[in-house]
């Protein structure tokens, strides 16, 4: 579904990725972990081109992920995109930001496109929310929208950057159940979280990145009770609070 | 003010105002559109266009508006051997003064915008363009009104310089008026009082349209 060969990334002097391969599986729930910094969230970004990468290759579907264009706009049609701040449109109700990519992007009809984005929403707890504006909800409302604008293009797979980490503590538990449950339903999913208990729970791998490499990659449970490398003891420790 | 003052010179004043105001209008036009695609341009990612129309806004910026309408009217003309009406040459002259200072409203409230407000419509397959009119303009729009009302505003007051090139609008109308009633103040303070309830008319309209805008 996603390959990922020799992947670097440099911003001027500083070198983010230092050769990433990686291969998501259609289906799989893949969980990136490790410190703020280690270049987590930039490797998610160049999977879709919101960062170029300086070096190495990206396999979407067996096809390269093109530079730019008509044909890098299809691509990104169908990977979904949850932002750590949402980033919904504010001046466009919960159901219009979730009907904009199927009627923009797509030309759906809007009667069609409406009864898209009303069952989304209804999917991710917020049909009563349809006409609410982003300002009028919560964090983890937000978020649900979000995650809703991303699912009416119909993505073969979706890609969560820190979808939790700007939410109150209390508002974590609902996002976290609407991306449980997408899992469950077999959407592949690459997740960069600090949410330990998320991926010892639905990844089927968890990645651990540290200063631009994967350190260590695994099932969560051999992650998370016997990892092989020191830096990933180090860091767990630290995160599990044991 | 005397009544019989202005009952005598109050219509020559409103037949200046007149012109002040199709001019301001017409300029203003100009400006927004034009001045819409230079902001646009600014932030092309095609670096030429970008840079063009950079220095297209610092020469603006940087040379008086007095002396772009003399060149555009008197100078231009003549260096190309054509005839211009006056009124139609100030028209032009004003729009692209004004289409710089557009420009650089158009430019700051689209920057102003979060920059993941463009990565969340790319993500969804929007083109940049799609992006540019379904996203990020409706919201800079709403931010650019009321620095763009502040230009239409001087943009309005600053016509009073085609008096120079003998086009008979509202300050000119006044000057006229205070030298052949010999008595300026009258004049200049009716004059100074319709420029007034112009430009008051224009931003109270504007604070109307800002209003009906605001969604949240």
């Amino acid at each position: 579904m996603i390959r990922i060969e020799g992947l670097h990334k440099r911003f001027g002097k500083l070198h983010v990725l230092k050769g990433i391969d990686l291969h998501v599986r259609p289906g799989e729930v893949v969980c990136v972990i490790g410190p703020s910094g280690s270049g987590k969230s930039t490797l998610l970004r160049c999977i879709n081109r919101l960062e170029e990468p300086t070096e190495g290759r990206i396999y979407i579907d067996g096809r390269p992920l093109p530079p730019g264009g008509p044909e890098l706009d299809q691509v990104r049609a169908k990977l979904g995109m949850v932002f750590q701040r949402f980033h919904l449109f504010p001046h466009m109700t919960a159901l219009e930001n979730v009907m904009s990519g199927p009627v923009i992007v797509k030309k759906m009809d809007r009667a069609a496109a409406r009864r898209l984005a009303l069952e989304l929403l209804a999917k991710v707890g917020l049909a009563e929310k349809a006409d609410a504006y982003p300002s009028q909800l919560s964090g983890g409302q937000q978020q649900r929208v979000a995650i809703a604008r991303a699912l009416a293009m119909e993505p073969k797979a979706m890609l969560f950057d820190e979808p939790t980490s700007a939410l109150d503590p209390e508002l974590v538990g609902e996002v976290l159940a609407v991306m449980k449950d997408l899992a469950r339903e077999g959407m592949t999913m690459v997740v960069v979280t600090h949410e330990m208990g998320f991926a010892r729970e639905v990844a089927d791998r968890v990645i651990f990145m540290d200063g631009g490499v994967i350190v260590e990659e695994g099932p969560p449970e051999v992650i998370f009770t016997s990892p092989r490398e020191e830096r990933t003891r180090a860091f767990l420790s630290k995160v599990l609070h044991v | 003010m005397p009544p019989d003052f202005l009952a005598q010179n109050l219509p020559l004043l409103l037949k200046g105002a007149g012109m002040t105001l199709r001019l301001a209008f017409l300029a203003f036009v100009i400006g927004l559109v034009l001045g819409t695609f230079v902001g646009l341009a600014r932030l092309s990612p095609w670096r030429p266009l970008a840079l063009l129309t950079t220095a297209y806004v610092e020469v603006l910026r940087g040379t008086p508006l007095m002396v772009q309408l003399l060149l555009i009217v008197f100078g231009i003309p003549q260096a190309l051997g054509l005839q211009v009406d006056e009124f139609r040459a100030a028209v032009v002259a004003f729009g692209i003064n004004s289409s710089a200072y557009v420009g650089e409203i158009v430019r700051a409230g689209i920057q102003s915008l979060d920059r993941g407000q463009m990565e969340a419509a790319r993500s969804l397959g929007m083109s940049y363009a799609q992006a540019m009119r379904w996203v990020v303009l409706p919201q800079a729009l709403r931010r650019v009104i009321p620095p763009l009302v502040n230009e239409g505003v001087t943009l309005l007051k600053e016509t009073s310089v085609v008096a120079m090139i003998a086009l008979t609008d509202l300050t000119r109308s006044a000057q006229l008026v205070a030298s052949r009633t010999y008595r300026p103040f009258p004049a200049y303070l009716a004059a100074a009082a319709i420029y007034f309830a112009m430009t008051f008319t224009f931003s109270r309209l504007a604070a109307l349209v800002e209003r009906r805008l605001r969604v949240e």
